[in-house]
């Protein structure tokens, strides 16, 4: 029989509403392009959450209607969207001095490689064309506490929880935990190591050791 | 002292010259001074310096200055979705000075507020730190970063009242305050002028100091680069 042995494993939605059950009520929140943009719909009822566009707000509401496209009203992504009662706007200087400030609770931005010691790298491929890190680099230097979510391995199935880092670096001991379709990877503080503290349905503790070069506890 | 102008091209009468350093806002093709740009295409100015924290999208924004090869250098935070850049970028043609976003934003806020250089902990132990003087303060490290002064500043606003106090509306205002405050010469174009005393003094965002000389650029056309919308309910 070809019976195919598929591994369960969280999808990109799932995975970005594990990164959900890190907001605490009245946290302000800086959220990337692609599967973090997706924790803005796994807000617990109840909880106040603000989230921070770099571009210059506050209080990001959801994609306008039609009717309500706004040309002066964009996220960091460049996307039209709406505000909130609560919004406010100001400009690129303050945008960062809030976050440089250590003023933001939490950012959840992707990644292409995270080294054992914390180190990020998620802007550049060298040889490809280089688009420029953004506000990447300033978010993971002064944002409290920051989530990488990304895929546990390359589409290649190269591992991206490694030893070091062999990109360009975003930031140099700055994550704080990672979540990939397979685990949860933590740590108290940037000077221990990572701990495995969450497995995926159907993934065993073998599957997620076998697809890591980078040290943790188990 | 009049500071309105009839036309961008009247307002950046003198004030051009090759290998001068611009300083622009805008994000994306948001708040971007487009009337400005326009003017300075049609100058033919060249060897530009542009400090700007993209480079537009083809041949919107800043765009069309790289079309017709009038810009040496960018300092810039983010460039994609510009297929000239990258064709001048990739043939060694275009010079780009890859500045994080906050650093860059901080950089103009600086410069324009007379402080040479300061210390950000933003790209330390990165690329971005490579021949930058370290500085530990507390333990912690950090890269020394230079203001930016440029000989000009084009900036986009939506209303200013005829002495140049101005508003920014949304997220329009992004890298144009702090952009207006570091040239040696700060142009403004905006959608309305309206008489001294119409703007509440207590909502101004740029105090009309920074702003010699301004114009109105309506009507605007104000391009989007990802439209993104929901669908309402069904009642």
């Amino acid at each position: 029989m070809a019976t195919q042995v598929e591994t369960k494993g969280w999808t990109r939605d799932q995975m970005a509403a594990r990164a959900a059950k890190e907001l605490r009520d009245g946290f302000y929140v800086n959220l990337g392009i692609g599967i973090p943009t997706l924790v803005a719909n796994h807000v617990p009822q109840g909880m106040t959450v603000t989230l921070q566009s770099e571009n210059g707000m506050l209080g990001i509401g959801p994609f306008p209607y039609e009717d309500e496209v706004d040309p002066d009203l964009i996220n960091a992504g460049k996307q039209t969207i709406s505000e909130l009662a609560l919004t406010s706007y100001f400009d690129s200087a303050q945008s960062f001095a809030m976050i440089r400030g250590g003023h933001i609770d939490l950012a959840v931005l992707g990644g292409m490689e995270v080294s054992e010691r914390g180190d990020l790298a998620n802007w550049m491929v060298p040889g490809k064309m280089i688009k420029g890190m953004g506000g990447a680099m300033d978010l993971v230097a002064g944002v409290k506490k920051i989530i990488v979510v990304m895929e546990h391995v390359s589409k290649n199935g190269e591992p991206k929880f490694i030893p070091e880092c062999t990109l360009p670096l975003t930031g140099k001991n700055v994550v704080d935990m990672i979540i990939t379709d397979l685990a949860v990877f933590q740590r108290g503080n940037h000077e221990s190591p990572f701990r495995l503290i969450e497995l995926a349905p159907g993934v065993t503790r073998e599957e997620v050791r076998e697809k890591t070069t980078a040290r943790y506890d188990d | 002292m009049q500071k309105i102008y009839p036309n961008a091209e009247a307002a950046l009468e003198g004030l051009l010259f090759d290998g001068m350093t611009i300083a622009a806002g805008g994000f994306g093709l948001c708040g971007i001074p487009e009337r400005l740009i326009d003017a300075i295409q049609a100058s033919g100015v060249k060897d530009l310096t542009v400090a700007s924290n993209n480079a537009g999208i083809d041949n919107e924004g800043l765009g069309k200055l790289l079309r017709t090869r009038q810009v040496k250098k960018m300092i810039s935070s983010y460039v994609g979705e510009n297929k000239e850049f990258e064709r001048q970028f990739l043939a060694g043609e275009l010079e780009v000075e890859f500045t994080p976003q906050g650093t860059l934003a901080e950089r103009m806020r600086a410069g324009g507020a007379g402080i040479p250089g300061f210390y950000t902990k933003t790209g330390y132990g990165t690329q971005v730190a490579e021949g930058k003087e370290v500085k530990e303060f507390e333990g912690e490290a950090y890269i020394l970063e230079r203001g930016i002064r440029a000989d000009l500043s084009i900036i986009k606003g939506w209303k200013a009242d005829e002495s140049g106090n101005l508003i920014f509306r949304k997220t329009a205002r992004n890298f144009n305050l702090p952009a207006a405050t570091c040239g040696k010469v700060c142009i403004a174009e905006v959608e309305e002028i309206v008489p001294v005393g119409s703007l509440d003094p207590d909502c101004i965002h740029l105090p009309s100091i920074y702003v010699k000389r301004m114009i109105l650029g309506a009507p605007y056309d104000k391009k989007i680069e990802f439209k993104t919308v929901r669908e309402r309910e069904a009642a």
